[in-house]
């Protein structure tokens, strides 16, 4: 099978990635760093029988990706902070009502405006935590523009598969950068489509409650004619405010995703192998950086591993605590002000691990320098050398 | 107009238990049955209709009614029902409003709909108040009015729906009431039947609220009150601007044939596949 090589943007390979996974809507609003999403698409689309449609604002975008869902049509927008804000009622409507869709965040710094050109991971809680109420979010993390197209198909793959959305979470610097891609055959790739009911319609539950994970899911237009709502809902779609019904209801949204947790979830190491008693955790554009410093120290015979999480939710705990066995010391290196380090703190034995924050939030990044001066500040002065 | 059993049976979901949500009364009752009429005179199928709503009482419309139907999130109907559209454009797409969910929060998405002239069907219950959340003043509660978050009066203007959807752009705009219903079905027939964006206005009653605030507690009143003030297009042409003081002009409003926007996509897609050919 013929791959083809190309040098692409992050941004772009986002776009390739969606094609290639059968993503055939996109309703966007654009906004600074995630715009050649949308442009991509808006040219790609039209090209293979898809739609794109530039909605009125960020709650349109999402709103018209869940609607074209219903229909049967896989969908997938883009948009940076102040946009993932607006989206977040409608992103809990998609968790309510179990609908798939992709939502790409291309991470700018922040509050509000904050720096719109330049690079952070300041919207790592609100990926996961965005939207009021209890659901579990599933959050992936690439690092560079390869990982970048193949997370796109993770990510829409994920989404028909458990029924939910998925938010791919870039950052300025991998969104904007070019890399040299191999383009998957569109035979080599595994695309997962959502299960279609096999019963006849007045068998039909569109929110069955199922041990393993999604129910089956028809389209509008294919007789089945199911009702959908935010409200809290019976296995029907019909509102109810019955208590065992709610907590079926809320329960199930959680175990589908908490119990396929270490399938869903990816945690990627770089020389991890010998149990170094250090570690540096990060992800995206600061776990490149942190490959390079983990090089540069064991170049100079200091041992030390990376671990990076592909998902930031839901996070492989078993491979987590596994990777984690022997070390001491967790340098854990990221764009915000400690919000990674919160999700880990949860996860490990505070006894055992320290936890050594390197963080930056100016709109830079943290170079290898910097982080192999941390491994070595760390080394020196820790408990352990 | 009289609901005949065959049509409540054929369109109402059996699976959903009754009573309803809405006050006895209330307009809305008027509206679902006016909808299903004139969807079993045009004889759509059930499978092809899709029924979006908002937040409110109007947009609990739609969990009664044996379509594909989707209740979504305060003023976001249109924005959903056009992803479902677009997605689909062989689907015939209603989206059932109130005031508040269409014209405040929703405002934004309804104008640019409008604009887009996509193949949406708008029926607007205009009751002018917030009902659901207990008669707060809504865009269209008329200036001086009272509600529960304008205890002396509603000090700001008021919008006109119809005319806001025709400067915006929509292809066929209509407005009747709940209490002219031969004039209403007659309405939701022909904005089903129009391809591009249609508004159906229906001024409807929240005696509940709206009412109680302003002296029409009854519902009859209310009623009374849309028969005398209402005056059909075809009068109000022939009147002097002094004689519709206090008036509101039902009928058809506007009906333009102009190119809507999922065949205009579908023309882009076309075009596009001739020109790779071509090459």
């Amino acid at each position: 099978m013929q791959r083809q090589v190309r040098l692409l943007q992050g941004n772009e390979a986002c776009v390739e990635g969606a094609i290639l996974a059968g993503v055939r809507f996109f309703g966007g609003y654009p906004i600074t760093p995630s715009t050649e999403v949308a442009e991509g698409m808006a040219r790609r689309l039209p090209l293979v029988n898809g739609r794109f449609i530039q909605m009125e604002d960020e709650i349109g975008s999402i709103a018209s990706c869940i609607g074209a869902s219903c229909a049967g049509v896989k969908s997938m927008t883009a948009t940076s902070g102040p946009g993932f804000s607006l989206m977040q009622e409608n992103i809990g409507y998609a968790y309510i009502t179990e609908t798939p869709t992709v939502i790409v965040d291309v991470q700018r710094g922040g509050p509000s405006t904050g720096l719109p050109t330049k690079v952070s991971q300041a919207d790592t809680m609100q990926a996961g935590y965005g939207t009021h109420g209890d659901y579990r979010a599933v959050v992936l993390a690439p690092s560079g523009v390869e990982e970048i197209l193949f997370d796109t198909i993770r990510a829409v793959n994920l989404s028909e598969q458990y029924r939910t959305p998925v938010v791919v979470l870039l950052d300025e610097v991998i969104a904007h950068m070019r890399e040299k891609v191999e383009v998957p055959h569109p035979d080599e790739i595994e695309v997962m489509d959502r299960r279609k009911p096999t019963v006849p319609p007045d068998w039909y539950k569109h929110f069955q409650i199922t041990a393993t994970g999604a129910s089956a899911m028809a389209p509008f237009g294919d007789g089945y004619r199911f009702n959908v709502t935010g409200l809290t809902h019976d296995e029907l779609g019909f509102p109810t405010a019955n208590s065992s019904e709610i907590s079926a209801m809320l329960e199930h949204l959680r175990d589908k995703i908490v119990k396929n947790a270490e399938i869903i979830g990816k945690l990627e190491t770089t020389c991890m192998e010998d149990d170094p008693k250090v570690a540096i955790m990060s992800y995206g554009i600061v776990a490149r950086a942190a490959r390079q410093a983990v090089m540069m120290a064991r170049d100079q015979r200091l041992k030390v591993g990376l671990i990076r999480p592909r998902t930031i939710w839901p996070m492989p705990l078993d491979t987590l605590r596994k990777q984690l066995k022997n070390v001491k010391q967790l340098i854990v290196a990221e764009l915000n002000q400690g919000q990674l380090s919160s999700i880990v703190k949860r996860h490990v034995d505070k006894k055992n691990i320290e936890i050594i924050p390197l963080r930056r939030y100016d709109g830079e990044l943290i170079t290898p320098a910097r982080i192999l001066s941390k491994i070595k500040e760390v080394k020196h002065h820790g408990t352990e050398v | 107009m009289e609901l005949k059993s065959d049509v409540i049976h054929h369109y109402l979901r059996p699976k959903k238990k009754f009573p309803h949500v809405w006050c006895s009364g209330c307009g809305l009752g008027v509206i679902l049955g006016s909808m299903i009429r004139s969807i079993a005179a045009l004889q759509i199928p059930k499978d092809d209709i899709v029924v979006c709503s908002g937040i409110g009482c109007s947009s609990r419309l739609p969990v009664y009614v044996d379509f594909n139907t989707l209740h979504t999130t305060h003023g976001r109907a249109i924005a959903f029902a056009t992803g479902v559209k677009v997605a689909n454009s062989r689907l015939k797409v209603i989206v059932v409003t109130g005031d508040g969910d269409c014209l405040a929060i929703g405002g934004n998405h309804f104008i640019h709909a409008c604009r887009r002239n996509i193949d949406l069907t708008v029926i607007l219950a205009n009751n002018w108040i917030y009902g659901m959340t207990g008669g707060q003043f809504s865009p269209t509660t008329p200036t001086g009015s009272r509600g529960a978050t304008a205890p002396y009066g509603n000090i700001e203007q008021n919008f006109d729906p119809a005319k806001l959807a025709i400067a915006a752009g929509a292809a066929y705009v209509a407005r009747s009431t709940v209490y002219h219903v031969d004039q209403l079905d007659k309405m939701i027939k022909g904005a089903l039947d129009k391809k591009g964006f249609s508004l159906v206005e229906v001024i409807s009653n929240c005696h509940t609220y709206f009412g109680r605030l302003n002296k029409m507690s009854d519902p009859i009143d209310m009623l009374k009150w849309q028969k005398k003030h209402a005056m059909p297009i075809q009068a109000a042409r022939k009147l002097p601007p002094e004689k519709m003081e206090g008036k509101f002009v039902t009928g058809l409003l506007h009906d333009e044939d102009k190119q809507e926007y999922c065949d205009r996509y579908q023309q882009l897609v076309d075009d596009l596949a001739a020109r790779a050919e071509k090459r």
